[in-house]
């Protein structure tokens, strides 16, 4: 399906392609200087929970492995980056590299009993190992590293340079927007190289018949583990810098409902999409503000009804959508063809 | 060993409660094959129902039984209305819905009932003749009323012809559809009695832990642990792993790492259990012809 998806873009860089995305480019650069410093805080959140999201996305829409419990790969991460800035005195974009090593090796490890789980039984392993891991951090024989209950108190990075732009000083968070833009098109690239290519296409060949694409001969085990081993770092490195953007990790910012919330965000941007992590993340960090103000029980009521509406309506999420409404304004020929492969994926899993 | 007994029976009367889950989990699991998420906020949001007919002066066997009959209808009722829909999706898809109801239960407990942390009634008083050396009044009452469910449950599925359907229809749901029964109408009933288990073990749990929205989260845990061990196709094999788990959860938590790490606990024997025995100490091995 994605690599339908890319023939027909590929056949399209017009001038015009080109220009959008250098006004991209030019808005994203302006965007933290346009609002005020607890805006920019929020879109770094936005470009954190979407590395997160991207992460999830590659085991669960791509690979099929269900996770609810991702939450923990992004404590882990956090938490390394915390310990390695504040007991290690390690610069803060050291951290990144190593957070992200940290958590492929646990996610290559959890991912190894789940080469025996399917279904609802890896489900059930991962809201378990979301629902422990706040316990765990707490536990007292390795408070001197977590600080415990209390957690750990970060500074924000020091930007390099200081200018003003727009009336708005180049601050803590200005630089962090930058640095956290960079690693999010780092790690895009990455991604996006990754699934488009044979790697990709074994990985969807297992979400949809593990059969056929053992006999095929995909190694199965080699690349399922790896697969949760990625994405398990590509969370741990959203958890890194989460830990830089927020300043300070404790137990209970790493509850199971952060797993859920990132679940949600998948299948609100769309599964097996990777633009969609943006949509994910955008909504997961502004719904609850806006739903705030309603109940502090909103959110929560808002995410759990979508879930349930989405899966009837609209399987493929905000990116299921934008691409068929793209592809019925194109080409009436292609929108008949890829509704059906859409479909094709959520059906057989 | 006066403290170890005590301990083995605390164990066996939590035991009881995630036995129970366990049960509810395996009600569902038996005739649809998925792991019902949301048991745990269902369970805690009946038991909110409870709480609030018990303020408003309901007596206390009253509002258990018009609770039971509540949650039975609303069990139903979540199934024809938002889980038939998706009985043949993917797993993922159900895992989505399950997360949604999941979700919406704790949201609704949180918003009609607060997020205060409230004192639940026990029915049995602390000085009365349930009350033995190891057991407290609340223990051995919960204990005694988990029997009766599962004895109510085994008479149901022995000797009622409705019962026979439901197994009929759990165990081979073609044929059962060839001699007349309305399978999805069966797996309805069986969500009916899980939410229905699933209060009962939320009106004996909340006492102990007291009721607040987030109560069941550990304890769902703990019901899915139990039904794994004893075999998550058994309803038997559930209530036998409860109290496995439930007695091997307290002597891990006073002899050997403490209390901080019960979740983990938990974790463990999931996991062990799934990956050096899948089909549990009582289920069935399955194979499957590809």
């Amino acid at each position: 399906m994605s690599g339908a998806g890319t023939v027909v873009t590929a056949g399209r860089r017009s001038p015009l392609f080109w220009l959008g995305i250098a006004a991209a480019v030019v808005l994203l650069c302006v965007l933290p200087f346009l609002v005020k410093n607890y805006r920019v805080f929020q879109f770094n959140l936005v470009l954190v929970y979407a590395i997160a999201i991207l992460g999830l996305n590659i085991l669960t829409g791509f690979n099929g492995q269900i996770s609810l419990g991702h939450g923990a790969f992004y404590a882990v991460g956090a938490y390394a980056a915390a310990i390695l800035m504040d007991r290690a005195g390690m610069p803060y974009w050291a951290t990144l590299p190593i957070a992200g090593a940290l958590c492929f090796c646990f996610g290559f490890l959890v991912g190894f009993p789940a080469l025996r789980l399917g279904g609802h039984y890896l489900a059930v392993a991962t809201l378990a190992l979301a629902l422990a891991v706040p316990q765990l951090l707490k536990y007292k024989l390795i408070e001197a590293w977590t600080g415990g209950v209390q957690g750990i108190v970060l500074n924000k990075p020091e930007p390099p340079f200081t200018f003003r732009f727009l009336g708005q000083p180049f601050n803590a968070d200005r630089w962090l927007y930058f640095f956290t833009l960079a690693v999010v098109v780092l790690m895009f690239w990455l991604a996006w190289n990754l699934l488009h290519g044979r790697v990709g296409r074994a990985l969807i060949a297992i979400r949809d018949h593990p059969i056929a694409a053992g006999a095929m001969g995909i190694n199965l085990p080699v690349f399922k583990s790896l697969t949760f081993g990625v994405s398990a770092a590509f969370t741990g490195v959203a958890g890194a810098l989460g830990a830089n953007v927020i300043a300070f990790v404790s137990p209970d910012s790493f509850t199971v409902n952060l797993s859920i919330f990132l679940l949600v965000g998948m299948v609100v941007g769309g599964l097996a999409s990777i633009p969609g992590a943006f949509f994910g993340a955008m909504f997961i960090q502004f719904v609850p503000n806006i739903a705030d103000e309603i109940s502090k029980s909103a959110p929560a009521a808002i995410y759990g009804l979508l879930l349930i509406v989405l899966m009837y309506l609209m399987p493929t999420g905000v990116m299921g959508l934008v691409r068929t409404l793209w592809l019925r304004r194109q080409e009436p020929a292609v929108a008949a063809a890829v509704p059906a492969s859409s479909n094709a994926m959520t059906k057989e899993t | 060993m006066d403290g170890f007994l005590h301990q083995v029976f605390a164990g066996l009367a939590n035991g009881c409660i995630y036995g129970s889950v366990a049960l509810a989990l395996v009600m569902i699991f038996q005739a649809t094959h998925h792991l019902n998420f949301a048991q745990g906020e269902m369970a805690t949001f009946s038991t909110f129902v409870a709480w609030a007919l018990i303020q408003q002066g309901w007596p206390y066997w009253g509002a258990f039984c018009a609770t039971v009959a509540v949650s039975f209808l609303a069990g139903l009722v979540i199934q024809r209305v938002i889980l038939r829909p998706v009985e043949r999706a993917p797993v993922l898809t159900n895992v989505n819905v399950f997360i949604g109801l999941l979700l919406i239960f704790n949201a609704l407990s949180g918003w009609l009932f607060d997020h205060t942390v409230k004192s639940f009634p026990s029915p049995f008083a602390q000085e009365s003749f349930l009350k033995s050396r190891f057991f407290s009044a609340h223990e051995m009452g919960s204990f005694l009323v988990m029997m009766a469910v599962l004895l109510a449950l085994y008479a149901f599925f022995r000797f009622t012809s409705l019962g026979l359907a439901m197994r009929a229809a759990a165990q081979n749901p073609d044929s059962a559809r060839l001699v007349g029964i309305r399978v999805s109408w069966m797996l309805a009933v069986g969500w009916g009695l899980a939410a229905a288990i699933g209060a009962v073990a939320g009106m004996m749990v909340a006492p102990v832990v007291f009721l607040d929205p987030n109560m069941m989260a550990g304890i769902l845990l703990y019901g899915f642990a139990s039904a794994l061990l004893g075999g998550v196709d058994n309803p038997f094999g559930a209530v036998i792993g409860g109290l496995i788990v439930g007695v091997l959860e307290n002597l891990l938590g006073a002899y050997v790492i403490g209390t901080e790490l019960k979740l983990t606990v938990a974790l463990v024997l999931i996991v062990g259990t799934l990956t050096l025995m899948p089909a549990g100490l009582f289920g069935k091995r399955l194979v499957t012809r590809v």
